[in-house]
């Protein structure tokens, strides 16, 4: 037997340095949480999330063009990688920016402290004493930190890291509201509890596919697949585990019962901050293992892909349709868009002569088009509220145009981005992964696509017609006027919305550019 | 001039008057309406110059274009370009809207409804309308032809009558319906073509080859589409609920040139794009068309709501529309053009007039009125010419356009044409008999106070009028615009005017 012999691993830190970044904030977040006054905490993390966001993604802008790998091989330094990487960023600074709203709700939207018990006297006296959460922000910032490398990992060892440190923070985070605080944390355990679940479901298929390759290193896998052909069984079922784990995270059907659940239990804009980083990120990942890791294996894994994505597009936008509260509205909305961009995901073989892999960059594209119209939707329905927090039942939302006009408008430029009507950038998504679909051969997903696109438009523009075109109850909810902090997320919601709906060009040629994993 | 950017400066003008307009102080609702009245104008002006400079004998495809890359990753530019047939129907948007604008002084209660936000969104739309016809880039038009629902929903929703939510939700799904299963042909359409940044410029795309499944089933993508937005029977059914619970001006622009988007995209995209799949179709096309003709003058015979009734004969008209352009036959074809543009004229007047009745009695039941002729007899009587031009009296704009409809179908479909000409007496029927009821007779105890026409009203109805006289003697320079258009898109889909069987009786109005 061979003595064991210790390489000293060597970090690449220039190629890491986004990460290190967001991580490095995160701990000092927890120093601060430690060590400073309560009066400064809130603007101090606040200014620093922000900042330490900022730092990231320009230190992901001067990696662009990088194609290698780090860490010994375990995290890929490639388009796909700080394309994703900058979008969570960038999607990062306005959730943190909603996160940190102090003025809607007196106190910010987060309970005073998690360990209270709801209703208590220990909660009474902290409400009375005006304490604020705050230790929220180095949470959110230890989960953009593993959303960061969720969609980098390079083997499935590092991606397991990745996906539980994403996954913990947000697990807390989701339990966190101020209002509807048993609501809230049934929420977090029910996606704890299925988080956990799906997890097992990875780290299973991680095993069966290491019996299969003798590695976890994706390239390797990838290798395996072309060479070897004895343990198919292994292949299949170790693949088949590993993208159960993976599409309960983007929430596609048939592991999407968690969604609607924990998206109307969460605060807000945690809500928001996990409907559009999460599924990035997590498309990322699951991009990044069936074409690097099992691409030898399309025609295998493709017909499943087919039918996720059909089953995901009909199911969301069908069960949609008898939603009667806004936030699991939206819910299954995201469950339609996963589908929409599962059609993306299953155009393989679509290579232009440039390189482009249209497959990749339409969903990278339709990703950063989807995450900021959410981001801002989300923070729009923080904003109607009533004196028991925010009036999420629909039936509140009636006649909301006469209360606040702009409001109204831009929640329903929102639901027509959703809908895919032109000049709005859920259009160019659409059009983007339909397209590459179409290219792949995969003319069915397209046909279903628009149809489920046609279903999904009834209830968005029902929501129009109940802002604008019905009466407003007396007792109805009041729209209030936010600190700077959700107008800027809202705002930046809208610009781009508007921008790649317009002008998408240039969003679209990085895509382009960015589409090609390294191997 | 000839670089000058017509059309983009056409379609800019009423935007920035409707960002104008919007600007306007809340409280001062005239201004709002007087700034919306001139930028329609200027819009007129600019569209009358441009036409002015139009070359009826040109060799080119389309004259005043203009491109410009927009997406070239998915081969889409800005291109702007009109044939005859694209500026006719954007010089009877740009007659429309002032005429329209003008009409709706009054119709919005400012205690209840944004004023300026109605002549705001009447100007977007017609933005959106300049902009559909005159699009040569298939993206471009399918963008412009979806966007269009947006204003045009919110007229409904937020101005519209009792029923108006319904409505506009109605209209909006079996809109976006059609829409997005265009969306799904556009897509097809990309993938089958040649590719590269220009990809869907209206020249590359002609002649693109695909498998006859293929282009079938791109064809109904498209065709679908068009159909419902026509509106073609059976996909009909929103039509008269949207017509009828719209303002008055706003259902003159929705069934006067927005549905001619139509009809206007089976002309100019459905035949050319797709040949042989629009001559395999032709048969059930036109067996629709025929049953359009009939059931909506069946239909309209029999309402009891004026604007309904006028919302069906429209149906019955569009079946004319689509009889004449799958005909395939250059009579047929300049028919169904010079008709969306009379049917537009007569229906904008119809609308108007029986708007203007329905605001003075407060009810749009045909039973409700009875004798006005005697108290209002300016009204009656150019509800009168409107009526009869609808109905293709000949020396009424209509009856031109009604007739090389069915001449050009005739030389080829004989039965489609003689079945189809039952709908003209059938359009007598419901004309006159509304007429009759509403105008003739003793006035009862609501109508005898009605006051005639106003001095606003009149310069409403009076350009209408005219314009269905002149276009009824004296359809030639029309006509001259249109058939070059025609002989192209003729020409495109591979397909001659068949020999006549008598040689001297040919030719029609050539």
């Amino acid at each position: 037997m061979n003595e064991l012999t210790f390489e000293t691993p060597s970090i690449e830190y220039r190629l890491l340095m986004p990460m290190l970044i967001v991580f490095g904030v995160a701990v000092l977040g927890v120093l601060i949480e430690a060590f400073m006054g309560r009066p400064w905490r809130h603007e101090t993390q606040l200014g620093l999330a922000v900042a330490g966001l900022v730092a990231a993604f320009v230190s992901v802008v001067t990696l662009a063009g990088e194609n290698t790998v780090a860490a010994m091989g375990s995290v890929a330094v490639d388009g796909p990688a700080l394309f994703l990487q900058g979008t969570i960023l960038l999607l990062a600074i306005p959730g943190v920016l909603a996160a940190g709203e102090r003025k809607v709700d007196d106190g910010g939207v987060f309970a005073p402290a998690g360990s209270s018990m709801p209703g208590s006297q220990h909660e009474r006296l902290l409400t009375a004493n005006k304490v604020t959460q705050t230790e929220v922000f180095p949470l959110l910032m230890f989960a953009v930190g593993g959303m960061l490398l969720f969609p980098a990992s390079n083997d499935l060892l590092t991606m397991f890291v990745a996906l539980e440190v994403l996954s913990l923070p947000l697990y807390l985070l989701c339990g966190l509201a101020r209002r509807r605080r048993l609501l809230s944390q049934e929420a977090s355990l029910k996606y704890f509890l299925l988080g956990a679940f799906s997890s097992a479901f990875f780290l299973y298929g991680m095993a069966l596919l290491y019996g299969y390759a003798g590695t976890v290193r994706l390239s390797g896998i990838a290798q395996a697949v072309s060479t070897n052909a004895a343990n198919e069984t292994l292949l299949l079922i170790g693949t088949g585990l590993l993208a159960v784990g993976l599409l309960f995270k983007v929430g596609a059907v048939p592991f999407h019962a968690w969604t609607p659940d924990v998206y109307q239990g969460a605060p807000t804009p945690i809500t928001g901050f996990m409907a559009a980083c999460t599924k990035v990120a997590a498309f990322g990942a699951l991009l990044r293992v069936l074409y690097v890791g099992v691409g030898g294996l399309a025609w295998e894994w493709e017909p499943v892909v087919w039918a996720v994505a059909i089953v995901t597009m009909v199911v969301g936008s069908v069960v949609a349709v008898t939603q009667t509260d806004v936030k699991r509205l939206l819910a299954y909305s995201s469950i339609a868009h996963a589908g929409f961009v599962l059609t993306g995901v299953a155009a393989t073989d679509t290579i232009r002569e440039d390189g482009e892999v249209l497959g990749v960059s339409s969903v990278l594209f339709y990703l950063v088009a989807y995450g900021f119209s959410t981001i801002g939707a989300f923070a729009v329905v923080t904003l109607v509220r009533d004196s028991a927090g925010e009036a999420t039942h629909l039936s509140q939302w009636a006649g909301l145009a006469k209360r606040s006009r702009v409001t109204a408008l831009v929640f329903a430029f929102f639901l027509a981005a959703f809908a895919g009507i032109p000049l709005t950038s859920g259009f160019t998504g659409k059009f983007a992964v339909f397209s590459a679909a179409w290219e792949g051969g995969a003319y069915p997903l397209v046909i279903v696509g628009v149809v489920s696109s046609a279903v999904a438009a009834f209830f968005y523009f029902r929501v129009v017609v109940l802002m604008f075109f019905s009466a407003s109850a007396s007792d109805g909810p009041t729209v209030v006027v936010p600190s700077p902090l959700t107008t800027v997320a809202i705002a930046l919601g809208v610009a781009v919305t508007l921008m790649l709906g317009v002008y998408p060009t240039q969003v679209l040629e990085l895509a382009g550019l960015a589409s090609q994993f390294v191997r | 001039m000839t670089d000058f950017p017509w059309l983009t400066t056409l379609a800019m003008v009423p935007l920035v008057g409707a960002l104008v307009v919007m600007a306007v102080p809340t409280t001062r609702t005239v201004h709002a309406k007087q700034v919306a009245l001139g930028f329609s104008l200027v819009t007129l002006a600019l569209t009358i110059a441009m036409s002015l400079q139009f070359d009826a004998g040109s060799d080119a495809l389309f004259q005043f274009t203009e491109q410009h890359e927009w997406i070239p990753q998915f081969g889409v530019s800005y291109a702007l370009g009109v044939d005859g047939i694209a500026l006719v129907l954007i010089g009877l948007a740009a007659v429309l809207t002032p005429v329209c604008i003008l009409a709706s002084w009054h119709d919005v209660d400012p205690e209840r409804r944004s004023v300026k936000g109605y002549f705001a969104l009447l100007l977007l739309l017609e933005t959106f309308m300049i902009g559909v016809f005159a699009a040569t880039d298939v993206f471009l038009f399918y963008v412009l032809f979806e966007a269009m629902l947006i204003p045009m929903y919110f007229i409904i929703g937020s101005y519209g009558g009792a029923q108006r939510s319904y409505a506009a939700v109605k209209f909006l799904l079996y809109s976006l319906l059609g829409g997005l299963l265009m969306l799904g042909a556009v897509i097809g359409l990309y993938v089958a073509s040649d590719g590269g940044p220009q990809a869907f410029l209206f020249e590359n795309l002609l002649g693109t080859e695909m498998g006859t499944g293929t282009e079938r089933l791109l064809f109904a993508g498209f065709f679908v589409a068009f159909a419902i937005k026509a509106p073609l029977w059976p996909v009909h059914t929103w039509l008269p609920d949207a017509a009828a619970e719209s303002p008055p001006g706003g259902a003159v622009l929705l069934v006067g040139v927005l549905d001619k988007v139509g009809t206007f995209g089976m002309i100019r995209l459905c035949l050319p794009l797709f040949p042989d799949a629009s001559q395999w179709a032709t048969p059930v096309v036109l067996t629709l068309a025929v049953i359009g003709i009939l059931y909506g003058a069946l239909l309209a015979i029999g309402q009891t709501d004026m604007k309904r009734l006028i919302a069906y004969t429209s149906i019955s008209h569009f079946g004319f529309i689509v009889l004449g352009i799958f005909a395939m036959t250059s009579q047929g074809q300049s028919g169904a053009t010079l008709y969306m543009v009379n049917h537009g004229f007569s229906t904008a007047a119809l609308f108007l007039i029986a708007g203007f009745l329905i605001s003075r009695r407060g009810s749009g039941l045909i039973a409700d009125f009875g004798g006005v002729q005697r108290v209002a007899p300016m009204l009656a009587g150019t509800f009168l010419v409107a009526g009869l031009s609808s109905l293709a009296l000949p020396g009424l704009s209509s009856f031109v356009s009604e007739f090389l409809v069915l001449v050009g179908t005739y030389s080829r479909y004989e039965v489609a044409a003689v079945v189809a000409t039952g709908g003209i007496i059938l359009a007598s029927l419901y004309i006159l008999l509304m007429y009759q009821r509403t105008m003739t007779g003793e006035p009862t105890e609501h109508t005898s106070r009605m006051r005639d026409l106003t001095t606003r009203e009149a310069w409403v109805v009076v350009p209408l009028v005219a314009v269905i006289i002149a276009l009824g003697f004296f359809p030639q320079p029309l006509l001259e615009v249109i058939n070059p258009a025609v002989d192209a898109t003729m020409e495109q889909v591979g397909v001659s005017d068949p020999a006549p069987k008598v040689p001297a009786a040919g030719g029609g109005a050539r």
